[in-house]
């Protein structure tokens, strides 16, 4: 036994081992130490204290009482939302889903708005990404001014916040739905324009030769040997942007430029409790189905052109 | 091999035989192209019934505005009278709201992605049900969790922080449960041999395989909440979104378009740390 650990071979390892272990030890303490005075950097900085926190995280469950909870009557006591007693009663009876979802036919419409305008900066943002990602893509174009520039363009549309350019672009253009498309249509533009871009990138350069060897301009390489190439990925990448300018659209409203946003805003901003929750459970519903549906377009769609 | 053609020998007749037997290479047929006609129609008619609804001709009247805006924007002349310490405070304010919720949700959804794995929680109903909490944490967007939580506790930072840690923890859960059912079994059966518990089986055999892909997905969330921090202070939940919206209000466009640029710097920095930590992640230091 004790032959063993006097093994100079074993005190060699004995002896590695230990200092593995310190150096990782030091390792882990100083990254410890950095974490330490990050959190307490940001915890000084957003006065995000155990005793605010206690004040204030009961609030919350308050409000999502409120939210949850109806006053039948003038001076009555505040009921739940709902109950089963009463689930399936008229728009008149209190703790009925009628009760609850009385303006369900504002919601639809401002829904129904709120997609539009989803679809359409969708479109917007397909376009101009579809134009702006050829000149972007390094196999289509040599010139290093165009690239630069394209480039350049696509990130800053990207970078911006697009609430903050939504914001903006109300005085300009209005209260309402447009401030809100061009402001998600310009952020997609720069989303889209850089997958795209880089889908054209990893694309056969052999039809594009192809087409300049039969005499095509640029133009027409691009448009008959590209195109076809890349416009599965394009369109995947569209209907997944779709997903996102749902989400996107849903509270663009909230600095009034349109949708559902701006009347979940309003009825926040009045205390219209039962009303509040009833569009957030519309929300976070049509959002789910968007995403089911594009999922199941995106499958269908991607396969049918690639069977092509 | 065939012999060579040449152009000038080929007859109307050949053109035709080619025609009947390959129809597709001289176009598409008839029925394509009305289903195509069928299509442009609609989607004219879409785009009018949009125009009916939107009424994109504000778009022309607002334009003379939007140049007024943006050549306000571009007038830094009075730069030395902007208030740069409140601007900066604001700055490192939304960041650490940003640093803040992403850790406490990073550290949350740790128990909560076991709870939501397969190969740790069997049973069917149970995971479905924490499956559709995520989903309910991550479907509102983190701007609704915020302006419902200003509302619920008053303006400031805590409401923003805490609209990160809820919708975040929702997408960490997922990604989480997502890593350890990905986790390779070998190791799993491998503690579990040497006759370790449950709970030990977990930490021995899952969490070293999968805690660095778990930081790597909390390091991205970091990212994309610092892009989101910047604009919960439009609805009063703190950071640097607060001041822009004063600014806005007040037409002060030079120091927006500041407040902009300072906002895509920060970003571009907080981006390239987290790119430096992750490939030090990947390389293993």
């Amino acid at each position: 036994m004790s032959d063993a650990t006097e093994d100079p071979a074993y005190r060699l390892f004995e002896a590695r081992f230990a200092a593995l272990r310190r150096s990782r030890r030091t390792e882990t303490l100083l990254a410890a130490t950095v974490l330490g005075l990050l959190v307490l950097v940001s915890v000084v900085s957003t006065e995000f204290y155990p005793s605010r926190i206690a004040v204030g995280v009961p609030k919350i469950g308050e409000y999502f009482v409120k939210l949850l909870s109806v006053v039948p009557a003038r001076g009555a006591d505040p009921v739940p939302v709902v109950a089963l007693s009463h689930l399936f009663g008229g728009v008149k009876e209190p703790q009925s889903l009628a009760y609850w979802f009385y303006r369900v036919g504002t919601y639809a419409k401002l829904l129904w708005q709120t997609i539009q305008m989803a679809v359409l900066a969708t479109v917007m943002g397909f376009t101009g990404a579809f134009i702006l990602s050829f000149p972007a893509a390094r196999n289509l174009v040599r010139n290093r001014a165009i690239l630069w520039f394209t480039r350049r363009l696509l990130e800053v549309m990207r970078s911006i916040p697009q609430v903050v350019l939504a914001f903006i672009l109300v005085w300009p253009f209005g209260i309402g739905p447009l401030a809100g498309i061009l402001a998600i249509g310009i952020h997609s533009t720069g989303a889209l324009g850089k997958l795209f871009s880089e889908v054209n990138e990893n694309a056969d350069m052999r039809p594009i030769e192809g087409m300049r060897a039969a005499g095509g301009n640029w133009l027409e390489s691009v448009r008959f040997g590209m195109v076809p190439q890349v416009l599965p990925g394009f369109l995947s990448y569209a209907l997944l942007r779709f997903e996102i300018n749902v989400r996107s659209s849903t509270i663009i409203g909230f600095v009034g430029a349109g949708g559902i946003g701006q009347e979940f805003k309003r009825v926040i901003g009045f205390n219209i409790y039962e009303e509040v929750s009833a569009i957030a459970i519309l929300i976070l519903l049509i959002v789910m189905l968007i995403d089911l549906a594009s999922e199941r377009i995106r499958a269908r769609v991607i396969g049918n052109l690639l069977a092509r | 091999m065939s012999e060579a053609i040449r152009l000038a020998d080929i007859t109307e007749a050949d053109i035709g035989r080619a025609r009947t037997r390959l129809p597709r290479a001289f176009g598409a047929p008839w029925q394509e192209r009305a289903v195509h006609a069928a299509l442009a129609v609609a989607v004219v008619g879409w785009l009018g019934y949009l125009h009916w609804l939107f009424d994109f001709g504000k778009i022309l009247s607002g334009l003379d505005r939007l140049w007024v805006i943006v050549g306000l924007m571009v007038d830094w002349s009075h730069f030395a009278s902007w208030d740069h310490v409140e601007i900066l405070k604001s700055m490192l304010e939304t960041v650490a709201m940003a640093f803040l919720g992403t850790l406490l949700s990073s550290v949350v959804a740790l128990p909560l992605g076991f709870l939501g794995a397969r190969n740790v929680i069997p049973s069917g109903v149970f995971r479905f049900f924490t499956r559709r909490v995520f989903d309910v944490f991550r479907g509102l967007d983190q701007l609704i969790w915020a302006l419902v939580f200003v509302r619920a506790m008053g303006l400031g930072p805590i409401a923003g922080i805490l609209a990160i840690f809820v919708s975040d923890t929702g997408v960490l859960a997922k990604l989480y449960a997502e890593a350890i059912e990905n986790a390779e079994k070998g190791q799993v059966e491998g503690i579990r041999s040497t006759g370790a518990g449950q709970l030990m089986t977990l930490r021995l055999g899952v969490l070293p395989q999968v805690l660095p892909v778990m930081l790597s997905q909390a390091l991205y969330q970091l990212e994309s909440n610092s892009r989101e921090a910047t604009i919960l202070g439009l609805v009063g939940a703190g950071g640097i979104g607060l001041r822009l919206s004063e600014r806005i209000q007040i037409n002060a466009w030079d120091q927006v378009a500041y407040i902009i640029v300072l906002i895509l710097i920060t970003v571009a920095a907080i981006d390239f740390a987290s790119r430096c930590i992750r490939t030090g992640l990947i390389t293993g230091r």
